[in-house]
């Protein structure tokens, strides 16, 4: 068997016009056919940020008469259309918040998740407050920062609410960027 | 021989096989060269066990959770597969540290190794990556919210951060997209980086040799047979010890199907990322981008920044106490955070809880009506057993208790003031009610207006007066009366007892118990609005009604006691009414082998 020859052990002929012209073509050409199916993939790859960020929907959480005046906070399931990629339910959960009745009908409405990273707060009835399970941080029922050391950069979400028939409470529901120190609709 | 050599001429592959095997190995065999060996054995595993579980692993929100449970609980050694694959991934990070720590004890990051030391703390990295991605997959509730707290973590790295959540994420919710792409990452992206960077870690490990470990016990020595034997056996002890772990556990945990609308507060990364999840707790608001983002690249800065450090004279034992005193944060983090979780009872609740819903997930599954085209989570949320407890916690343990709780094992702040409704219309239950020295107590009317009522005063009264035969007739009234209610514990009992339910009914519209005096039994009695219908008391149908409306003609009208109309007033749907009203009635879906919980 012949020993077979380098590729590259072929002097470059220096200088040559034909030679630069061939390697520019190649150059150009491989560069072409290797960038298009990066750029294929790249556009379905970046999709997901052309989301907008949905707008804050009112829905229906409560009858009034479920909360009693001066009462402990009780949480309450929003119940809404979903879209999930392909698929849209309707009435489904999707999220959930803590309502509170004060003294004139007014309700205050608290998103549950934490501003923190996202997980659900607890209420602690014995503590009056808001305790979230992940890190720590705790709220008190107007959903301020109790503990300036807690890892929260905001109070709880609170969130707007009208009564509308003189019984139903409803809720604009809208969750909010996790980790910021104002709220920034997601 | 020939045919090798021929095979020879074609493929050189005897050269590579020599270039393979006898490796010089610097001063011989020595088991502290055994690491690299056991994490390329690892990642063989994982790419093996992976593949097989790609076979079987469907990644969308209605299916994910599903056909994890399927291949843990129906296909043939499922359990064992996933079992294989989730400790290697544990091993594999525990060598992972083990083999940085001795190529820095053994100066083997210095020059010429640099670029060897670099790619390995990018596998490293890429391993962490593994782990993370691969958590959420099961798409159970424990990976759900503990992977939403990672991204949320990584939306909040400057500038790009939000933009790159949405990319991981896939939008800005989680659904099937994320999943989508969590798997694309952990089984595609992600292992063929892995790869690449394998084949050049080891490319500049033979370049460069190994580093010995001074001075050379003995002279130099081929890789093959003595190297080999060792990396072989440590490779087994890795194996040994994953095995134990898998029968141990018997395999991989798999929570219940993630439920965004449900609260988790069991939510907690894999252990190895503890260190991070807990360092969190120390940033007050704002300032934990410092905790998640600056202070780990810092230290990763100062890592990939060895090699350089250790050209200076005492470079290398800044680099030695460097390393000591990252892990030593990092076990000190780890064990703070387990600590803190032991000790708070809050913690161990949810942990249980989310063990009870993990099963009883499986149980459902299992069921006969199985897994529906919209995913296991409606199984647990159409379950009685699952959310009666929960709506009862939460709409009637204000006034009611069961079995003296809110439901759920907690008391209420407010004291009991209506009737403990465990057993609620057995015979047990109403033997109590029909007892003089309970019925005004706080187990039934105790704590009620009803405590003044005709109710109290007749069974005070009327049937404390009874006479034998009348206290017979009482008896064989509350069998008839329980009978009503249908419940399914007493089913049988009904059955056998149809003759006595017939003598009860007799003595229920009987002048002697004088019941029909107030209320309504079918044909029979008072027109309905002065006391509760007794028609298929304590059914189904029953309960719903009073339930939606305590204050309708059948029930207790204008004598209802603070009872709120559940249903009428919407503080309950019709399908939570119904879901509460099954679990007090003890309806709920149970394998048959089994007995009740
Ligand atoms: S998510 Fe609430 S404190 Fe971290």
């Amino acid at each position: 068997m012949d020993t077979p020859s380098a590729p590259d052990s072929a002097p470059p002929p220096a200088g040559d016009r034909r030679e630069f012209l061939t390697k520019a073509a190649a150059i150009a050409i491989g560069g072409a056919i290797t960038a298009v199916p990066p750029i294929a993939g790249l556009c379905v790859f970046l999709d997901p940020l052309r989301r907008e960020a949905s707008a804050g929907a009112s829905v229906l959480v409560a009858s009034l008469s479920a909360l009693t005046e001066g009462g402990e906070p009780r949480k309450f399931p929003v119940l809404a259309d979903k879209v999930d990629a392909w698929n849209r339910a309707t009435n489904v959960p999707v999220g959930a918040v803590y309502l509170q009745r004060l003294k004139d009908n007014k309700i205050r409405a608290l998103n549950v998740v934490c501003p923190h990273a996202g997980c659900f707060v607890d209420f602690r009835p014995a503590q009056n407050k808001y305790h979230c399970p992940c890190h720590d941080s705790s709220f008190g029922l107007d959903g301020a920062i109790l503990d300036p050391k807690s890892p929260s950069p905001r109070p709880l979400d609170e969130l707007p609410v009208e009564i509308r028939k003189g019984t139903e409470v409803w809720v604009t529901f809208q969750n909010f960027r996790a980790g910021e120190h104002k709220k920034i609709p997601v | 021989m020939k045919a090798l050599d021929w095979l020879d001429h074609r493929t050189g592959y005897k050269r590579l096989l020599h270039e393979t095997l006898f490796e010089n190995v610097p001063g011989g065999a020595r088991w502290r060269y055994v690491w690299g060996s056991t994490l390329a054995f690892c990642f063989m595993v994982q790419v093996v066990t992976g593949l097989a579980l790609w076979l079987a692993y469907s990644p969308s929100s209605q299916t994910a959770w599903e056909s994890v449970y399927y291949i843990q609980h129906e296909m043939w050694g499922g359990w064992f597969l996933r079992g294989v694959h989730h400790y290697t991934a544990h091993a594999m990070t525990v060598l992972l540290v083990v083999h940085l720590m001795q190529v820095v004890i053994d100066g083997a990051y210095k020059a010429p190794r640099e670029f060897n030391f670099w790619s390995g703390i990018v596998l490293l990295l890429l391993t962490l990556a593994l782990s993370l991605t691969g958590y959420l997959l099961p798409w159970d509730q424990k990976g759900f919210w503990a992977t939403k707290v990672a991204t949320n973590i990584a939306a909040i790295t400057p500038v790009i951060g939000p933009s790159l959540q949405k990319l991981v994420v896939g939008g800005n919710d989680y659904g099937h997209h994320t999943l989508t792409r969590f798997f694309a990452l952990h089984a595609g992206i992600i292992p063929g980086l892995i790869i690449a960077f394998i084949v050049g870690h080891i490319y500049l490990f033979r370049k460069h040799g190994l580093t010995p470990k001074l001075p050379k016990r003995r002279p130099d020595a081929a890789f093959w047979p003595d190297q080999v034997l060792r990396d072989a056996v440590a490779c087994l002890a890795v194996l040994v010890v994953v095995l134990f772990l898998v029968f141990r556990y018997h395999g991989a945990e798999l929570g219940a199907p993630a439920d965004p609308s449900e609260p988790f507060s069991a939510a907690r990364p894999e252990w190895y990322f503890l260190f991070l999840f807990e360092l969190l707790k120390y940033f007050p608001g704002g300032t934990e981008v410092w905790g998640a983002i600056v202070l780990p690249g810092l230290l990763m800065a100062v890592l990939a920044a060895m090699p350089f450090i250790g050209n200076w004279k005492l470079g290398h034992r800044f680099n030695l106490a460097f390393l000591w005193a990252m892990m030593g944060g990092v076990a000190a983090l780890t064990f703070l955070a387990i600590g803190a979780d032991r000790s708070n009872p809050n913690h161990t609740i949810a942990v249980r809880t989310a063990e009870q819903e993990a099963h009883r997930a499986v149980v459902l599954a299992r069921g006969p009506d199985g897994i529906p085209i919209t995913g296991a989570v409606t199984l647990l949320r159409n379950d009685p057993l699952t959310q009666g407890p929960k709506i009862f916690a939460k709409s009637c343990a204000s006034c009611h208790r069961y079995d003296g709780h809110d439901g759920l094992g907690g008391q209420p702040k407010d004291k009991a003031s209506a009737a403990d409704l465990k057993g609620f219309a057995s015979r047990a239950w109403l033997t109590g009610l029909f007892d003089p020295a309970k019925v005004d107590g706080s187990l039934y009317f105790g704590d009620t207006a009803h405590k003044r009522g005709k109710m109290v005063k007749y069974v005070k009264e009327d049937v404390a007066s009874l006479d034998d035969a009348g206290k017979k007739e009482l008896a064989q009234a509350i069998v008839a009366l329980s009978a009503e209610a249908r419940l399914k514990a007493q089913r049988e009992q009904d059955r056998q007892d149809e003759a006595l339910i017939a003598t009860g009914t007799k003595a229920l519209i009987g002048t002697k118990l004088s019941c029909i005096d107030c209320h309504r039994f079918h044909e029979d009695g008072e027109e309905l609005g002065t006391a509760p219908d007794l028609t298929g008391y304590g059914s189904r149908e029953w309960i719903v009604g009073i339930i939606t409306n305590p204050e309708h003609q059948r029930f207790y009208g204008a004598k209802n006691d603070r009872m709120p109309a559940f249903g009428e007033e919407k503080q309950l749907t019709p399908h939570e009414i119904g879901l509460v009203t099954d679990w007090l009635r003890g309806e709920w879906y149970e394998p048959a082998a089994k007995k009740p919980e």
